[in-house]
C-alpha cells in the first residue's frame, strides 16, 4: 500500500506539469484538445490523489504503522473517529488534504465553468496545476506521508491530545476549503490579466467561489475558536495567535473583495482593487497553511514545526512578484469606467468599508509577523500581544459594524441627505436608546469601547429589521400576500440582497457577544481543598469530591463541583484533567509516564443566553507523587493488566483522599450569542450564494445562441 | 504483486481522464466557439446585470431609500444604459449570424 500511495504522489506530481503544458500549448496554438487534456489534468490529480488519500485513510484506520505517519500520529488505542480524522494533524497528512482539496475544488469549478471564461480558464488551469504542482513537490520531496518506519513498532505514539475535540477534526478539512477554494479566484484573476479580458465577466463567474471561500473560512475560524474555549484550558477563544490570524487575513479580503466585486459587476469601478484583493486573498491563503506548517511563529497551533519554510517563502515570492508585474503591465485595461456618483451612496459605503477590511488585515498582519521585522530590523524578535492587536481592530470593529447598517438602508449611486437622514433616523434612535440603557448598567459605562459597540449593534439590528419591514411592506403592497409569504417571497426573489443582510446581523450579533466577553469577564484563579469553596460572578462553586476515570489511552482525574446561585443548586459541574503517558516505558517508571506526558483539559461548563460558567481543573498530582513512586519501584515492569490495575489503584487512592486543585473559573457575558451569530451568518450565507437556475439558464443559451450563429456562418462560408 | 497492478491500474486511469478514447484528439482546429466566448455571453452577464440594477432601484424607492425624483432620473439612467446594452447584444447576435 506504501508503494501505492507513493506512486500516487508521483503521478500526480508529473500530470502537473504535463497538464500546465498542455494548457498553455492549446490555448496558444488554438487546440482546443490541448487545452481540454489540461483541464483533464486537474480531474486526473483529484482522481490520483483521492486514491493516494484512500491509502492512507485506510492505513490509519487499520493502525498500519509500518506508515511512519500513522505510528507517529495514532495508536490502537485512539477512538475510531479521531483515528479517522487524525491524518491531518501530521505535517504529511495536511499538506495531501491540501492538495487533495484544491484538487477537488478546482475540478469542481473547472467542469462547472468549462463552457464559459474559455480564454481565461486554460491559464487559469496552468495557475491552479502550478499551485497544486507545489504542494504535491512538498508531499513528494520534503513531507512525504507515504515513508516505510521498519521495524514497524507494535504501538504508535496516538493523536496529540489537544486534537482530541469533535470541532478541532472538521476544523481543518473547513479551514482548507476555504484556503484552496481563494487560489481559484486568485487562478482566475491571473489569467483575465494575462488575457486580458478585464471586463466583470471573470469576476461574476468567480462571486459564488468567493463566497463559498468565505464561508468555509468563516466556519473553519469559528470552529477553530469553539475548540480554544471548550477544550484549550487557558480560558478564551481568541488569542491572536499567529495561525488564527493566518486564517483571519484571507477571511477579511475576501469579505472585501464581496463587496467590491458589485461595484465592477454594476459600474465596471475598482478593476485594480479586485484583482489586487482575489489575488491577495489567495496569496494570504497560501501564506496562512505556510504559518501553520513551517513553525516559523511561535503558535498553539503549529503543530507541524518543519523545514517547509524555504520552499514556501520562494513560491509566495514568486507569486506575488509576478502578479505585481502582471497588474502594473495591465494598467491600462484596468481603469475603472464609472466614478463615485455620490459620496452619499451604498457604492461609497462598500468603499469605505474595504479600507477598513484592508486596514484591519494589514494591522493584523503587522502584528502577526512583528516578530520577523523586529528581528530582521533589529536582531531582536519582539512579539506583541492581545492588547496591540485590540487597540487597532476594536475601533476598526465598530466603525465596520456600523457601515454594515448604514450599507443596507442607503441607495446605490446616490442618496438624498434628507432620504438618508429618512433612513438612519430609525436606527440611529435604537442605538442612542440602547447606549443610554445600557451606560446606566454598572460597568458598562467604564467601557466606552464595548458600550460603541452595542450601539453599534444595536443599531444594525435596527436598520436590518427596518430593511426587512419595509421590504414585506413594500412586498405586500404589490401582492396583497400575507406578511410570512411575503417575506419568503422576498428572500427568494432578492436572496443575494437578504442573505447579506442576515449575515451583516450574524456579524453584529456575533461581535457583540465577543465585546461583551471579553470586556466584562469575571476570571478567578483559585486553589480549594475539597469542601472550600470560591465565589464568582455571583456564584457559589464548591469542591465537594473527586472523580476519576481510567480508559486504555489516559487517566482522567477530574472535581465534582456543586454551583450555587443564591443559595439554589443551579448545575453540577465535571471537570477533568487527562494525563496521557509518554511512550513507552518512560524514565521514570510505568505510572509515573502518565503524569510526564501529555496533559488535556475536559472544561466543566454551564452556557447560557446571558453567560457561561467556564471552569477547569489541574488537580496537585505532586502530593501523589510518593505514592506513585513507590508503586513504580514496586513494579518496575508490570504487564498491562498489572498497569492497568495499579492505575486503579492510584485512581481509587486520588477519589479517596483528593488532593487540593487549581481552578481557573470565568464568568462570561454573552459567549453563547459569538456562537448563535456565527449560524446566523452561516444561514444569511448560505441563502446568499444558493444558486440561481434562471441565470444559468440563459448564460447557456446566450452561449448557444453565438455558437448557433458561428455555425451558421461557417456553413454559409 | 498488487501493488505493481494497482499503481499500473490508476496510471491507466489517470491517462484515459486526460485523454479518454472519445476526445478528437487529432482534430487541429475546432469550432472557435471553443476557444472563445464571444462578446454574446458577457453582454448577455452585463444585460442581467443592468436589469438587477433596475430591479434594486425600483425596490430601493419601495423601501424609502429613494425619492420618488430620484428613482425617476436613476430608472431613465439606467434604462437607457440597459438600452444601449441591447443594442449592443443586437449588433453582436448580428455579427455573429452575419
Amino acid at each position: 500500500m506504501l508503494t501505492l500511495g507513493r506512486a500516487c504522489l508521483i503521478l500526480a506530481l508529473a500530470i502537473a506539469p504535463f497538464g500546465i503544458g498542455a494548457s498553455l500549448y492549446g490555448v496558444r496554438a488554438r487546440r482546443p484538445d490541448w487545452i481540454a487534456a489540461g483541464r483533464r489534468s486537474v480531474y486526473a490529480i483529484f482522481a490520483v490523489t483521492s486514491v493516494a488519500f484512500a491509502v492512507l485513510e485506510t492505513a490509519f484506520l487499520r493502525s498500519d504503522f509500518s506508515f511512519s505517519v500513522v505510528a507517529s500520529h495514532s495508536s490502537t488505542t485512539t477512538p475510531l473517529f479521531y483515528r479517522a480524522t487524525a491524518m491531518w494533524s501530521s505535517q504529511e497528512g495536511s499538506l495531501l488534504l491540501w492538495v487533495w482539496l484544491l484538487s477537488g475544488w478546482s475540478s469542481l469549478i473547472l467542469a462547472l465553468t468549462r463552457r464559459r471564461l474559455r480564454a481565461v480558464a486554460p491559464y487559469a488551469t496552468a495557475v491552479l496545476l502550478g499551485v497544486g504542482g507545489f504542494f504535491l513537490g512538498l508531499s513528494v520531496f520534503m513531507a512525504n506521508p507515504f515513508k516505510l518506519l521498519d521495524p514497524k513498532p507494535v504501538e504508535g505514539v496516538g493523536l496529540e491530545p489537544l486534537l482530541r475535540h469533535t470541532s478541532m477534526m472538521i476544523h481543518p478539512p473547513m479551514l482548507y476549503s476555504g484556503y484552496t477554494l481563494s487560489i481559484v479566484p486568485l487562478a482566475f484573476a491571473i489569467g483575465a490579466l494575462w488575457t486580458r479580458r478585464l471586463d466583470a465577466d471573470w469576476l461574476r463567474a468567480m462571486r459564488r467561489f468567493v463566497g463559498l471561500a468565505w464561508l468555509f473560512l468563516g466556519f473553519g475560524i469559528l470552529l477553530g475558536a469553539h475548540w480554544s474555549w471548550t477544550e484549550l484550558g487557558w480560558g478564551g477563544y481568541w488569542a491572536w495567535d499567529p495561525v488564527e490570524n493566518a486564517a483571519l487575513m484571507p477571511w477579511l479580503t475576501s469579505t472585501a473583495l464581496l463587496h467590491s466585486m458589485m461595484l465592477q459587476e454594476r459600474r465596471g469601478m475598482l478593476k485594480v482593487w479586485n484583482v489586487s484583493l482575489a489575488i491577495g486573498t489567495g496569496i494570504l491563503a497560501i501564506l496562512g497553511t505556510f504559518l501553520v506548517r513551517s513553525g516559523i511563529l511561535q503558535s498553539i497551533h503549529a503543530f507541524g514545526a518543519s523545514t517547509l519554510g524555504r520552499p514556501f517563502l520562494v513560491f509566495i515570492a514568486v507569486l506575488l512578484i509576478g502578479s505585481a508585474a502582471l497588474v502594473i503591465t495591465r494598467l491600462d485595461g484596468l481603469r475603472s469606467e464609472a466614478s463615485l456618483d455620490s459620496l452619499l451612496s451604498r457604492e461609497a459605503v462598500f468603499l469605505l468599508n474595504n479600507l477598513v477590511l484592508v486596514g484591519m488585515c494589514f494591522v493584523i498582519f503587522w502584528g502577526t509577523f512583528f516578530p520577523l521585522i523586529s528581528e530582521a530590523a533589529g536582531g531582536q524578535k519582539l512579539a506583541v500581544g492581545p492588547p496591540w492587536f485590540d487597540r487597532y481592530t476594536v475601533p476598526l470593529a465598530i466603525v465596520l459594524v456600523l457601515l454594515s447598517g448604514i450599507g443596507p438602508v442607503i441607495a446605490w449611486r446616490r442618496a438624498t441627505l434628507a432620504n438618508a437622514r429618512r433612513n438612519l433616523l430609525a436606527p440611529l434612535l435604537v442605538a442612542v436608546a440602547a447606549a443610554a440603557v445600557l451606560a446606566v448598567v454598572p460597568g458598562v459605562a467604564t467601557r466606552p469601547k464595548a458600550l460603541a459597540l452595542f450601539a453599534a449593534g444595536a443599531f444594525v439590528f435596527a436598520a436590518v429589521g427596518q430593511e426587512l419591514w419595509r421590504g414585506v411592506r413594500a412586498r405586500r403592497a404589490m401582492t396583497g400576500a400575507s406578511a410570512p409569504a411575503a417575506l419568503v417571497a422576498l428572500f427568494g426573489r432578492n436572496r443575494h440582497r437578504y442573505g447579506g443582510y442576515l449575515v451583516h446581523a450574524g456579524i453584529a450579533v456575533l461581535l457583540v457577544g465577543v465585546a461583551a466577553s471579553s470586556a466584562f469577564q469575571h476570571l478567578h484563579d483559585v486553589r480549594l481543598a475539597p469542601g472550600g469553596s470560591a465565589r464568582i460572578g455571583g456564584y457559589d462553586v464548591r469542591y465537594v469530591g473527586a472523580t476519576s476515570n481510567l480508559t486504555s489511552e489516559r487517566l482522567a482525574l477530574g472535581t465534582i463541583l456543586d454551583v450555587r446561585k443564591n443559595g439554589r443548586h443551579v448545575a453540577t459541574l465535571r471537570p477533568t484533567r487527562d494525563y496521557y503517558p509518554t511512550p513507552g516505558s518512560g524514565s521514570g517508571g510505568a505510572i509515573s509516564r502518565y503524569f510526564d506526558g501529555e496533559t488535556e483539559s475536559q472544561i466543566g461548563l454551564r452556557s447560557g443566553a446571558g453567560h457561561d460558567l467556564w471552569i477547569a481543573v489541574q488537580p496537585d498530582v505532586g502530593s501523589m507523587q510518593p505514592m506513585v513512586a513507590a508503586i513504580d519501584k514496586r513494579f518496575p515492569h508490570p504487564g498491562p493488566r498489572e498497569e492497568a490495575l495499579l492505575l486503579a489503584a492510584v485512581a481509587a487512592r486520588y477519589e479517596i483522599k483528593p488532593p487540593p486543585a487549581a481552578f481557573r473559573m470565568i464568568v462570561a457575558p454573552l459567549v453563547t450569542w459569538i456562537w448563535f451569530g456565527g449560524l446566523i451568518v452561516v444561514g444569511g450565507a448560505a441563502i446568499a450564494l444558493w444558486p440561481s437556475p434562471e441565470q444559468a439558464r440563459r448564460r447557456v443559451a446566450a452561449l448557444y445562441a453565438g455558437r448557433l450563429g458561428r455555425e451558421l456562418r461557417g456553413a454559409q462560408a | 504483486m498488487i501493488a505493481p497492478l494497482a499503481v499500473m491500474a490508476v496510471l491507466l486511469a489517470a491517462v484515459a481522464i486526460i485523454a479518454p478514447p472519445g476526445l478528437p484528439w487529432r482534430a487541429r482546429r475546432r469550432a472557435a466557439d471553443a476557444l472563445d466566448d464571444g462578446d454574446l455571453p458577457a453582454l448577455e452577464a452585463e444585460k442581467e446585470a443592468k436589469y438587477r440594477e433596475i430591479r434594486d432601484a425600483e425596490l430601493d424607492f419601495r423601501t424609502g431609500k429613494l425619492s420618488r425624483e430620484d428613482h425617476h432620473a436613476l430608472d431613465r439612467a439606467l434604462r437607457a444604459e440597459a438600452i444601449e446594452l441591447l443594442q449592443r447584444l443586437d449588433a453582436a447576435r448580428e455579427r455573429e449570424t452575419a
